[in-house]
């Protein structure tokens, strides 16, 4: 029998014992005695949600190809065994072989909402590793941090030994190849720390000393230390068909909330809405070929046996070769029994037929996310979708046999005013009215169904909104009643529904999006206070922040209702993320003129990726 | 054409769950591209029955599902071919052929065979003088408990419904009726016996570990194996 870490009596007393034992189909195997490197790479919470993640599949397909590293899975243990583990001093494992964390050379975690950074103290608490890296030494992990929120990690600069900024499949081998190199020199982990910062799109924190201005803004960020750059890039993917793709994901047992194959057929986008940080981040926007995708998704379907798969893409209408792609995917699948889905498409003539063939339409609704209400402000937000467009795909969509609509808008977004929100319900409601104009009566299928959800605006790092002020709590309330209010006036009002998303949990991701560094002291103490799975609704408790901040002297509103000048340090300043800042700027200003951008296929704005030599950017120019 | 397939499930795959090993051989039949049976219908699904759930934190060595196929290769070959995309602790055993007028395994379970380990911390001191005393609750006429159900208790007597328990080296071994009317877990039988004896019962006593699952012979009331129901296709 394979080894556990956790007694019977433990794994039958909890929820889903099937997350803490590992053994999946996929699953990589190796004698840890064999290997010089072990690499413990977390998502840091419950299991189901962490196993989703197609980034980590890829990094852990990507390691375990060397033969000299094991790298195996952890994720947050659910409230549950995390109190049982701290009771009976049980250290956190990883699921491969099950041995403590913190015999691990390295402990990468992946950060991919603010709200998993209570998770991120819990991981490093319940593995035994000191939270802080200046307290580590030479035998605890290496901690590593990564993903989307690492484009900001001041707030968790503490915490992390070193932060890898980009896209993961380009530097990591060199990373560990220099700790081989280090290690088998006999020299320390201060030594590692020193060479992994000269190594493109790494950034050590303890190199960096930041100084603040009286009024709280920064001064100075720069580095202490000669081995450190002042500017750290990020890394990316030149050409996608180039990098690794995995040939036999990780297939769990438990249903996982991506239980289907995942086809990434895109990274970046061409858009350029202003309140996007994957949009600007993830530039240039580059494809895979179709010849790629064909050959993974066919080899995928048959190494998991998932009966769904799903593309995956910030924008799949955008992609060059949808029809082929589509159409190969209908011709493969259908034959199995195995189903299609496909996020984020433009509703069109186009899209419609595919939907029609790979869903029940029926049963399934259509989803536009015009995130602005009102012309105007979806030009402020540069969010190129119209009122006409969105009619007329409706429109059409009806005559499909659609009757379920899903809207999803933003609340608070910059400039807003009060016909911006009401301009949610009257968009709501001409949807309503275009049904029952187009449709007549005896070809309904019952009424229409239309679902508008808002979500409140956080700007984000490296956006054009990162200069912008942020709604109170009581400002985002009083928006959502004012749409709701707006609803109710409706002549359709039955057939629409209205909801918003929680303004506590919205307030927070604010300061921990656009922190500095003298906010670890309150990620710490919220955590000490008993902060976890902030992200789960049932467990968030907004007051154990309030009082983190209360004992940490640090005021929240001045991470989200502060108006930032246009010449202010940020605390993300000292990345350089490809798009310019002297870019955003100029977007900035445009919102505030309403004025909107081409796309990059229309036209060049000059955002500053084309340094990279790839992708979009010289499309048609070779 | 109706096939049988009996697996086992060790070790660590004790955690897996009823639903979740349901979707584990669905995926299993795609990626050994077994030729199975879809339903009708616009979500079609596989079709395949398990013969009797097998709790959380039991093992196994007799489990049983019956799924239909449009074609098939041999036993050999199929058992090979499912082994090859399974994860170690979950085995297939025997791909068999079962008659096209067969009732499906659910319908047909009547009995059960199980081991029951000590584990070690549970295990008592005078093993022999146990076995005395558990041989001595299994010879009486009548074996009295009272069972919960929905509309509130009842009595009811087990002795008919235990077809055998005995020792086996240190472990107890018994056969006890399984199924849709009469389905005794082995917990229940030594949950009795702890009482009788006015010992206390602990959760984790016994390792339970499923060995084989019957049907029962029309004509003379025999059990039979469910996997001898199939025939072996060359
Ligand atoms: S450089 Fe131009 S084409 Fe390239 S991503 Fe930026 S705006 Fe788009």
């Amino acid at each position: 029998m394979r080894k556990l870490a956790l007694p019977d009596e433990i794994l039958l007393s909890i929820q889903q014992p099937a997350r803490y034992i590992g053994g999946e189909v996929n699953m990589c195997v190796k004698d840890p005695k064999d290997v010089a490197i072990r690499f413990a790479m977390c998502f840091p919470d419950v299991y189901e949600i962490g196993m989703s993640h197609l980034g980590i599949q890829i990094l852990y397909d990507m390691f375990n190809r060397r033969e000299d590293t094991y790298c195996e899975r952890v994720y947050s243990p659910w409230t549950d065994l995390d109190k049982i583990m701290r009771e009976h001093k049980i250290p956190l494992f990883a699921l491969e072989s099950q041995d403590p964390i913190k015999d691990f050379d390295f402990l990468g975690i992946t950060l991919q909402y603010e709200m998993c950074y209570t998770n991120v103290l819990q991981i490093l608490d319940l593995s035994r590793i000191p939270l802080h890296s200046s307290e580590r030494g030479e035998d605890d992990p290496v901690v590593i941090g990564g993903g989307p929120c690492a484009y900001n990690p001041e707030p968790l600069a503490e915490f992390f030994d070193l932060f890898y900024i980009g896209e993961g499949e380009t530097v990591y081998d060199r990373l560990l190849d220099v700790y081989l190199d280090n290690k088998k020199q006999g020299k320390s982990r201060f030594e590692f720390l020193k060479k992994a910062a000269g190594i493109p799109g790494i950034y050590v924190p303890a190199f960096y000393d930041v100084t603040y201005k009286e009024d709280g803004t920064i001064k100075t960020f720069l580095p202490n230390n000669l081995c450190a750059p002042e500017k750290v890039t990020k890394e990316l993917v030149v050409t996608l068909d180039d990098a690794p793709y995995i040939e036999k994901p990780l297939v769990p047992f438990l249903k996982v909330t991506q239980d289907r194959v995942v086809l990434e057929i895109q990274r970046g986008c061409i858009r350029g809405c202003r309140f996007c940080q994957a949009g600007n981040v993830y530039r240039p926007l580059r494809e895979h070929g179709l010849d790629y995708l064909k050959h993974y998704a066919k080899k995928l379907i048959e190494t998991t046996g998932h009966d769904e798969i799903s593309l995956s893409s910030l924008s799949s209408s955008d992609y060059t070769y949808l029809p082929e792609l589509v159409n190969y995917l209908i011709d493969e699948c259908s034959a199995k029994g195995v189903n299609i889905s496909l996020p984020s498409l433009r509703i069109d003539a186009f899209s419609l037929d595919v939907m029609s063939k790979v869903q029940d339409v029926k049963k399934s609704s259509l989803t536009f996310a015009p995130e602005a209400g009102s012309q105007r402000l979806r030009d402020v937000i540069n969010k190129g979708l119209t009122e006409e467009v969105i009619l007329k795909g409706a429109a059409m969509a009806f005559h499909g046999g659609w009757n379920r609509v899903k809207l999803y808008f933003m609340l608070g977004l910059p400039t807003e005013q009060r016909e911006d929100m009401e301009g949610i319900a009257l968009l709501s409601e001409k949807i309503a009215e275009t049904y029952y104009d187009e449709i007549p009566k005896d070809q309904r299928h019952g009424k229409v169904q239309i679902v508008a959800s808002s979500s409140f605006f956080v700007p984000k790092p490296f956006t054009p909104f990162q200069w912008a002020k942020m709604c109170t709590k009581e400002e985002f309330l009083e928006r959502a009643y004012i749409v709701k209010n707006k609803f109710r006036e409706m002549k359709n009002f039955k057939s629409l529904k209205y909801n918003w998303h929680e303004a506590d949990v919205t307030v927070l991701e604010g300061v921990l999006a656009r922190g500095d560094r003298r906010v670890c002291a309150v990620v710490e103490a919220a955590y000490n206070n008993g902060a976890l799975f902030d992200s789960w609704s049932e467990y968030f408790d907004n007051s154990l922040w309030m009082r983190a901040f209360e004992s940490c002297g640090i005021a929240p509103d001045f991470y989200t209702v502060r108006e930032r000048g246009l010449d202010e340090i940020f605390p993300w300043d000292f990345i350089d993320a490809g798009v310019s800042k002297e870019f955003l700027k100029r977007e900035w200003l445009l919102a505030m003129k309403e004025e909107v951008t081409p796309n990059c296929r229309q036209r060049c704005s000059g955002c500053g990726a084309r340094g990279f030599g790839g992708g979009v950017c010289y499309e048609d120019k070779n | 054409m109706k096939i049988r397939i009996k697996f086992l499930k060790q070790g660590s795959m004790k955690f897996i769950g009823h639903l979740d090993m349901m979707r584990y051989f669905q995926k299993v039949m795609r990626r050994a591209d077994v030729k199975i049976r879809y339903s009708e219908g616009f979500s079609p699904h596989q079709i395949m029955s398990f013969a009797a759930p097998l709790g959380v934190g039991i093992t196994s060595n007799g489990e049983y599902l019956d799924i239909e196929v449009t074609e098939t290769e041999s036993s050999a070959v199929m058992t090979n071919r499912l082994n090859q995309v399974m994860v170690d602790e979950i085995r297939v055993l025997s791909y068999k052929k079962l008659e096209d007028s067969s009732k499906n395994a659910m319908s047909i379970v009547a009995a059960a065979d199980y081991t029951l380990t000590f584990r070690e911390r549970y295990k008592p001191e005078d093993l022999d003088g146990f076995f005395e005393k558990l041989r001595g609750f299994y010879d009486q006429n009548q074996i009295l408990i009272v069972k919960k159900t929905k509309k509130g208790q009842k009595d009811m007597d087990l002795k008919p419904l235990i077809y055998d328990l005995a020792r086996k080296g240190d472990a107890v071994f018994m056969k006890v009726s399984t199924g849709s009317t009469d389905n005794i877990k082995p917990e229940l039988v030594m949950e009795s016996f702890y009482e009788g004896q006015g010992w206390e019962y602990p959760g984790f006593t016994f390792q339970i570990q499923r060995e084989e699952v019957y049907g029962r012979d029309g004509a003379e009331g025999r059990l039979i194996p469910l996997e001898q129901y199939g025939e072996d296709i060359e």
